[in-house]
């Protein structure tokens, strides 16, 4: 059974539609990009998941149970298989390193301090940041940030891992970095990862299977070989960087004639 | 004829707007409340929120208290002298102080130096997503973070009022005392007798009480709903500090009403 899955799913903000009719599946162990350009509706697929959002027409479900229909306390249960790794980070800026990664065991466990620095180490480790845990979040580069935050996310080992836009302002090193970290993470823990992202590079990369995301409408999807070799115009221009092409470059407008008040 | 619709309906909009968000205001408190048991259970943090809202308001409440105690002191002398009550000199200070303005300046300068912070962190922690980590981490940041800073804040401005108050009545006494020579018997005899524990300092306590709930909610309720951009959390600290006043002000009006009618 697949841990993710996307029946049918719309959403709209008040009358603008955000996801039309999108479905897909993962699976435990499996690595996916969702790939589209800004204001595709990528964060809200992730939000879907997350429950921070409902679907109006379709399913979400996650490890078979159906997000929308949950209550807040149902909510909050479902969330404990779910990690998240926010845009840039999201650290408690009033914590230090350590307390940020000891903050999810602290509020969801019963374990004793000892066990919990233990815990923390470890995932600070697997992070190569264990050196930092006593530096404020402040002190950190983005890059660092982002692998802190990641620590923190798999702290409780969740079946399910969101990326949202784990490569957006990361120099070339630290974005190697957090790539290999997420496809180490996932393999070892063997969750269901969802990386939300236009970095098309380094998701290539890493991933096992993309979907794209067009004005909330999945136009594309398969493994990063067939992607690269597909002829497929939307993905043509979203790999190969094309400033035009089925994603405009003009937004729809009236005539550019009549907009300047001249006869064409 | 459109004309007049139109007034009417830019009438009517911040109406129905303000009764929304006081909508929201009120759903917001519920939910405070409702999360409170948790919060309280683990004292530390709402430890930490009395340390950042009371404790380090501490000097400025102390600094204005002393200051606004010489200036009644000084006034107040130069009144009572005229009509020979010039010994009456100590319940003019400790009547004004505890009845009012320990209350009221205290509340105001609550709003202002601690209100206006809790404003700017929760909407900082929301602009930077720490809240919706918080909410992915399966925590509630009303339970964690928005419910420990609001008893924080309630707790602690009653006790900075009768700071204030103390502060404001030794700066009438070393005016009176010290610098004009009012007997210093008869300056806080003539205070002990005529200021009534339960009518002047429980009133006092309880216009305290009533404002740290009132700005604490308004601090905390500005942040959450805050816009996540810099423009947007800086209004919600305006509205926080501006509201806050006028909330005060109002409510000491209306419990002055109550408490001292007829007396």
């Amino acid at each position: 059974m697949p841990l993710i899955e996307f029946e049918n799913v719309s959403f709209a903000y008040d009358d603008t539609p955000i996801l039309r009719d999108v479905s897909l599946q993962i699976e435990a162990g499996q690595l996916v990009a969702i790939m589209g350009g800004s204001g595709s509706g990528k964060t809200t697929l992730l939000k879907l998941i997350g429950g921070q959002l409902r679907a109006q027409h379709g399913r979400v479900l996650v490890d078979g149970i159906e997000v929308s229909r949950l209550n807040e306390g149902e909510l909050y249960q479902l969330r404990r298989k779910l990690g998240m790794l926010f845009q840039f980070g999201a650290l408690f800026t009033d914590l230090s390193v350590f307390d940020n990664v000891a903050f999810p065991l602290r509020e969801r466990t019963q374990l004793p301090e000892s066990m919990i620095r233990d815990l923390v180490l470890m995932k600070l480790q697997a992070v190569g940041l264990r050196g930092t845990a006593d530096w404020m979040p402040q002190a950190l580069s983005g890059g660092m940030a982002r692998r802190v935050a990641l620590a923190r996310a798999i702290a409780l080992d969740p079946q399910v891992m969101l990326y949202d836009e784990p490569f957006t302002g990361l120099d070339p090193i630290s974005l190697a970095t957090v790539g290999q970290l997420i496809r180490e993470l996932n393999d070892a823990l063997g969750t269901a990862s969802i990386v939300v992202t236009h970095d098309v590079a380094e998701s290539l990369a890493i991933v096992d299977y993309v979907y794209f995301l067009d004005q909330g409408q999945l136009v594309a999807q398969g493994t990063p070989a067939a992607v690269r070799t597909s002829t497929h115009p939307f993905v043509q221009q979203f790999i190969n960087a094309q400033p035009d092409g089925p994603l405009p470059f003009h937004k729809p407008a009236p005539p550019y004639a009549q907009a300047l008040g001249v006869q064409a | 004829m459109k004309l007049l619709f139109d007034l009417v309906s830019r009438l009517g909009q911040p109406v129905t707007n303000t009764l929304i968000k006081l909508g929201f205001a009120a759903r917001f408190q519920l939910a405070i409340l409702r999360h409170s048991a948790t919060a309280l259970l683990r004292p530390q943090l709402t430890l930490r929120e009395i340390w950042f809202a009371g404790v380090l308001s501490v000097l400025i409440i102390v600094v204005s208290g002393l200051f606004v105690g010489m200036v009644l002191a000084l006034q107040g002398y130069d009144t009572l002298q005229r009509f020979g009550a010039a010994s009456s000199l100590g319940i003019l200070v400790a009547l004004s102080l505890v009845r009012e303005l320990g209350p009221v300046v205290a509340g105001l300068l609550f709003a202002s130096r601690a209100g206006s912070a809790i404003t700017a962190e929760i909407g900082l922690m929301k602009a930077t997503e720490q809240l919706a980590a918080m909410e992915m981490m399966a925590v509630n940041p009303i339970a964690r973070v928005v419910a420990p800073k609001f008893w924080g804040g309630v707790i602690s401005m009653p006790l900075l009022a009768a700071m204030f108050s103390a502060m404001g009545i030794f700066g009438g006494y070393l005016i009176g005392v010290q610098l004009l020579g009012l007997d210093e018997g008869s300056f806080w005899s003539q205070m002990q007798g005529a200021v009534d524990f339960r009518l002047d300092v429980m009133n006092g306590v309880i216009k305290s009480l009533f404002f740290g709930f009132a700005v604490s909610l308004i601090a905390v309720f500005e942040g959450y709903d805050a816009p996540p951009t810099a423009e947007g959390i800086s209004t919600a600290t305006t509205r926080t500090v501006v509201t806050s006043a006028l909330v005060i002000l109002a409510l000491d009006f209306i419990l002055t009403a109550f408490m001292f009618r007829g007396v």
